[in-house]
C-alpha cells in the first residue's frame, strides 16, 4: 500500500507495517468491483494507539459446542463430502494464538449460500446452513466440520466461476489483527483463473490455499484439509528460548 | 511454543456479497454474536445514535458494505482491557449492514477520550472497519464528533490537513444523533488509515 509521507506525527507503530504488503492493493481493476470502491487517495498512516492496540474479546463462551460442526445444525445429514478443516492461528512470528474467535460461511455441496440474494440455480439444502464460529485452544488450533463448497458462478458476469473456498474472520488480539480472508482447497483449477484469489500479490497468495491433509482424516468419516491462519504481530516482544 | 516463523501474514480477501448468515444473521436464525445496538444495562456514558451512509465513487449506496465499530465506554475504557470492564456485559464492539440506500445505525453511548501511548488524552472517537463486495482489505477510518474542544488538540486529527479533518467527524443532526458519510472513491472521499 502507497502512503503519505511526509506525515506531521512521529509515527509508532507497534504492528510493523512491512507485513501488510502480503495484503491485495486496493485497486485490482481486474476484480472489477473494485474499481469504484477502492479509495483514490492513499492510505494515511497513523500512531497505534489504545483505540488500535486493544479489540473486542469473544472468548469461549460466545460460542456453542455445535457451532464447528456445520453437519449438525439441520435435522437431517447436509449433502456433500463430509471434510474436517484443521489448522494453527499464530503470529507473523510464529506464536500461538489462543482464545482467538474464528468465524466462517460457504456455499452448500452444490455452490448455493442460503442468502437471500443468492441466485445460483442450484439446490439449497435444507440441513446446511454454511455458518460456523469456533475459539482457538491454548495452543491456537482450531477444527471445522462441514461439507466441501462447491464452485459457483458469479451471476451477471460471462462464465466466470469461484473456486470451492470457505470465507473466514479473525480477531486476533486487536482490532488491527482484524482478518477476513477464503480458504481454497489444493488442487482446484480454478484457483489460477480467479481474479478474487488473484488480488493478492503472489508472495503471499499460497498462503491461502489449504492443504489436503492424509494424516488427518478420519478412517469411515472425514477427509481432511490442513490450513494455519498467520495475523499481524506486535514488534519486540518475542524473546528466543 | 514457537513455531518456524511464517514467510507471510494471511492475506486479506473480500467478505463478498453473503456474509450476512454468519456475521450479521439479522434476517436468519443463527445467534447473533454482535449487533448494531451496542447498549447494555451496565454501561456508562450518554446513549447516542451514530448513522451513516456508505457511498461509491459514482456516488451510489453501497449496499452491501458490512460496518463494525470499536470504542470505549463513556468514562474512555475500553471493554475486556480495562481492569474494571474485565467482564463486563459492554462489548464496545458493535456490527451492521448497510440497507439499499447504503444507510448504517448504531445505538451507542457517547465514548469517552481514550488515552495515546505517551498518556495524551485523544478526542472521543469510534474506530470504524469498512467491508464490502470489492474490497480487497477492509478500509479503517475513524468517527470524531462535532461538540467535542477536544477535536482542537487531538494528534491524530491534528496530523491531516485541514480541508480533510472534517470527512471524520460526526454532524449532531439532532439531539443525541450524530450522522457521518462515508465516501469511498472520489469527490468527498473519505480519510482512510493505513494501521
Ligand atoms: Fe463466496
Amino acid at each position: 500500500m502507497i502512503t503519505d509521507t511526509p506525515n506531521p506525527l512521529e509515527i509508532s507503530t507497534d504492528y510493523p507495517l512491512e507485513s501488510t504488503r502480503a495484503h491485495p492493493p486496493m485497486l485490482t481493476p481486474s476484480y472489477v468491483f473494485t474499481r469504484k470502491r477502492a479509495p483514490h487517495r492513499p492510505l494515511r498512516v497513523i500512531p497505534h494507539t489504545l483505540t488500535e492496540l486493544s479489540g473486542p474479546i469473544y472468548g469461549h463462551d460466545s460460542v456453542q459446542p455445535l457451532d464447528n460442526d456445520l453437519t449438525k445444525q439441520g435435522e437431517g445429514e447436509p449433502i456433500g463430502e463430509r471434510i474436517f478443516v484443521h489448522g494453527q492461528v499464530m503470529d507473523e512470528d510464529g506464536r500461538a494464538i489462543p482464545n482467538t474467535l474464528i468465524e466462517i460461511w460457504q456455499a452448500n455441496a452444490a455452490g448455493r449460500y442460503i442468502h437471500a440474494l443468492d441466485s445460483h440455480p442450484a439446490p439449497l439444502d435444507p440441513n446446511f446452513y454454511g455458518a460456523g464460529r469456533t475459539v482457538t485452544a491454548d495452543d491456537g488450533t482450531y477444527t471445522f466440520t462441514t461439507i466441501k463448497p462447491g464452485p459457483y458462478p458469479i451471476m451477471g458476469l460471462n462464465n466466470y466461476w469461484r473456486p470451492a473456498h470457505i470465507h473466514l474472520s479473525l480477531f486476533g488480539p486487536s482490532f488491527l489483527t482484524r482478518l477476513v480472508t477464503q480458504l481454497y482447497f489444493e488442487g482446484d483449477p480454478l484457483i489460477q483463473h480467479d481474479m478474487i484469489y488473484s488480488t493478492a500479490p503472489e508472495s503471499s497468495r499460497e498462503a491461502m490455499i489449504a492443504k489436503f491433509d492424509m494424516s488427518a482424516t478420519k478412517s469411515e468419516w472425514a477427509l481432511a484439509y490442513r490450513f494455519d491462519i498467520v495475523l499481524r504481530g506486535q514488534k519486540n516482544t518475542h524473546i528466543e528460548a | 511454543m514457537v513455531t518456524n516463523k511464517p514467510k507471510t501474514i494471511t492475506p486479506s480477501q473480500t467478505v463478498g456479497p453473503f456474509y450476512a448468515y454468519c456475521l450479521s444473521p439479522v434476517n436468519y436464525k443463527f445467534r447473533m454474536l454482535a449487533s448494531n445496538s451496542l447498549v447494555t444495562k451496565d454501561v456508562e456514558g450518554k446513549h447516542i445514535t451514530l448513522r451513516g451512509t456508505v457511498l461509491d465513487g459514482d456516488g451510489l449506496p453501497v449496499p452491501d458494505a458490512l460496518i463494525e465499530i470499536w470504542q470505549p465506554d463513556g468514562l474512555g475504557r475500553f471493554s475486556g482491557h480495562h481492569p474494571l470492564l474485565k467482564t463486563a456485559e459492554f462489548k464496545g464492539f458493535g456490527r451492521a449492514m448497510c440497507d439499499a440506500l447504503g444507510l448504517f445505525s448504531f445505538e451507542t453511548v457517547k465514548p469517552g477520550g481514550a488515552p495515546m501511548r505517551d498518556g495524551v488524552i485523544q478526542a472521543p472517537h469510534v474506530a470504524v472497519s469498512i467491508f464490502g463486495k470489492g474490497l480487497n482489505r477492509h478500509l479503517y477510518t475513524r468517527v470524531y464528533f462535532d461538540d467535542e474542544e477536544a477535536n482542537k488538540s487531538d494528534p491524530v486529527l491534528n496530523s491531516i490537513p485541514e480541508d480533510l479533518r472534517s470527512k471524520l467527524i460526526a454532524k449532531e443532526i439532532e439531539p443525541d444523533c450524530y450522522e457521518i458519510s462515508i465516501r469511498l472513491q472520489g469527490e468527498g472521499e473519505s480519510v482512510f488509515f493505513d494501521v
